[in-house]
């Protein structure tokens, strides 16, 4: 009786740390877990008796590389719990602080973290001494730090922004600041369009899967802040009934909360493979237009191939940002009116993280205090896909050498850019044959 | 792709950065912070440091490609950053990163996929080290997220403030 054991300890190139263990007996797959060890929703009771205004603070501080996606989601659900509606100018702000985000995490997950897995290199820093990638490696640096300034001059900050709170920001960024980034912007742009092109001509493994791939969806625009949940199997509907769709539920193997489908039971995909599946015509023109250069095909079923949607994605980011600092007017004051009335209320929010789709819902009490809080993060709701991808991918790979199969589900849960230090923290990779 | 260089918004970098790094979120993630404030009081209060205006002191979560670009035309910059190697909390390690590679077993707390370490190889690979890069470890122990930075840690960090002082002379 073969039995095997693949074991991967530490995950690299993902978001905090944690484990995969695989165990195959006689070539068939008997169990996949993520296992994931921190104790699971601190942040949950954390914020409980805090005012609104610290919890768009304290939230950011979940995780390092999307900040400004917990700041929305908290700043809107809040702002619904209050009956507080920000002024004009400030729902075109918040897109464009979004689209610094989505330049930072997408840049580096594109090129530092994913790209490695395709070029035949271990890291970036093995990229970086290799001088025909090195130029890839200086270019995604730059690409990167635009993105940084331009979360740094909305922001206040650039890493941890400190200006968006309940009802609006704090200060408003001058024209002047953000046309100065102009230039670079417009740099950038053309060189995510190549991206596009560059990434289309990587190898990807042959792999699909049968997802139902749910994201906000909005009539007008891609989806960053505003929309209905939506999914590839037909549901639509408002954020506030979320809950009535999708669960969380412990599983004994992971401190971190798996998500599932009410009913059905089954797993389902946030991100940006989901985003570009069901939002595709809206995103923008260069984006579109860099996606037929590539003829790519609708829906992308291989999560190897969300590459391809981050990048088109990018191209997005970089295009609407141009477009919203172009039509950019100075609020006056800088300051937005900020009414935090202590009233007791509810409120339930979703925005489009990079990784996808976060939910917030908080209960204020009659002080004005935080009383109850729950965190949906996405990759929370991409763990079940991961391990459903396993059970299926890896009995494909056994025919490999065991280093060679673990390394590509390593590289299968890595094309998710699953942050950990999100669902929880710890995440380590074992893949085992008994 | 091409690969050209830009300017950053704003002044010229400092001569001397000192990076506090951290999560003040997370127990004794926290060192890298507390200590960089506690620096720049002391800046502040102390008169006879040589130029005080040419030293710029900020704190950072560890995010390494924004570490990259932070120090650029700085000659020296000294990391603070919270570490777990196995030593007693509230140990302070010093390296100077030029001189050696930044050892294997001792990475940063920071849980970034590409954070303070690789921060330092990349620039290193890409000829983007500053002349001088000094990195101070605080040893930690627990990280856990909302945990107040332990009685060892907290201590470190005033231990550190008049070495890295010293460095940034």
């Amino acid at each position: 009786m073969a039995e095997r054991r693949i074991n991967v300890d530490y995950l690299a190139r993902v978001e905090g740390e944690g484990a995969l263990r695989v165990k195959i007996k006689d070539d068939r797959v008997t169990d996949v877990q993520l296992n994931i060890f921190e104790p699971p929703r601190f942040f949950e009771a954390f914020l409980r008796g805090r005012t609104p205004q610290e919890t768009v603070d304290i939230t950011a501080r979940i995780c390092g590389i999307c900040p400004v996606a917990y700041q929305m989601s908290a700043a809107h659900a809040l702002e619904k719990a209050l009956g507080v509606t920000p002024p004009p100018g400030v729902r075109a702000l918040r897109r464009l602080l979004y689209c610094g985000e989505y330049i930072e995490s997408h840049v580096l997950h594109i090129f530092m973290l994913h790209a490695p897995d395709f070029i035949g290199h271990e890291s970036a820093i093995s990229m970086a001494g290799d001088p025909a990638i090195r130029p890839l490696v200086e270019q995604a640096l730059r690409m990167k730090k635009i993105g940084n300034h331009l979360v740094t001059v909305i922001g206040g900050r650039e890493i941890h922004p400190v200006s968006a709170c309940v009802g609006g920001f704090y200060r408003a960024p001058r024209r002047s600041e953000l046309t100065a980034l102009v230039p670079d912007l417009e740099w950038a742009l053309e060189r995510a369009v190549e991206a596009v092109r560059w990434a289309a001509t990587l190898d990807y493994p042959d792999f699909t899967a049968d997802y139902e791939f749910v994201s906000l969806s909005h009539p007008d625009e891609y989806p960053y802040n505003e929309g209905r949940v939506v999914s590839s199997r037909g549901l639509d509907i408002p954020i506030e009934e979320y809950e009535r769709h999708f669960l969380e539920e412990h599983v004994e193997h992971s401190n971190a909360l798996h998500s599932r489908r009410v009913g059905s039971q089954t797993s389902y995909m946030v991100g940006p493979l989901a985003r570009v599946n069901l939002n595709f015509d809206r995103l923008s023109p260069r984006a579109k237009a860099a996606a037929g250069d590539i003829a790519l095909t609708l829906p992308v079923r291989n999560p190897f191939m969300s590459l391809l949607a981050r990048g088109l994605e990018l191209v997005h980011a970089y295009e609407e940002a141009l477009q919203l600092i172009a039509s950019y007017v100075e609020p006056v004051p800088s300051r937005s009116p900020i009414p935090t009335p202590p009233q007791a209320g509810e409120g339930a929010h979703a925005t489009e993280a990079p990784r996808g789709l976060l939910y917030h819902r908080y209960a204020v009490d009659a002080q004005g205090l935080i009383a109850a809080a729950r965190i949906v993060p996405p990759t929370s709701q991409n763990l079940k896909r991961m391990e459903d991808d396993l059970w299926q991918y890896v009995p494909g790979v056994l025919g490999l050498p065991i280093e060679e199969a673990t390394l590509r589900c390593e590289q299968l849960v890595r094309s998710y850019d699953p942050c950990i230090s999100c669902a929880t923290h710890f995440l380590k990779l074992d893949l085992e044959r008994e | 792709m091409s690969g050209s260089e830009e300017s950053p918004p704003g002044a010229g970098p400092p001569a001397t950065l000192i990076i506090g790094i951290g999560n003040a979120s997370r127990g004794d993630d926290a060192a890298g912070l507390i200590a960089a404030r506690r620096i720049r009081e002391a800046l502040l209060a102390c008169p006879d440091f040589p130029d005080p205006g040419r030293v710029a002191v900020i704190e950072q979560n560890g995010e390494g490609t924004a570490l990259v670009a932070l120090w650029e035309g700085a000659r020296t910059v000294i990391l603070i950053d919270a570490v777990q190697s196995g030593a007693a909390p509230g140990s302070i390690h010093r390296l100077d990163a030029r001189s050696q590679p930044f050892p294997a077993g001792f990475r940063g707390c920071s849980t970034h996929a590409f954070g303070v370490a690789e921060a330092i190889e990349l620039a290193r690979a890409l000829d983007r080290l500053p002349p001088r890069l000094v990195v101070y470890g605080i040893e930690g122990r627990s990280f856990a997220a909302g945990a107040a930075p332990s009685g060892a840690v907290e201590a470190a960090a005033w231990a550190v403030v008049e070495r890295v002082l010293d460095d940034a002379r």
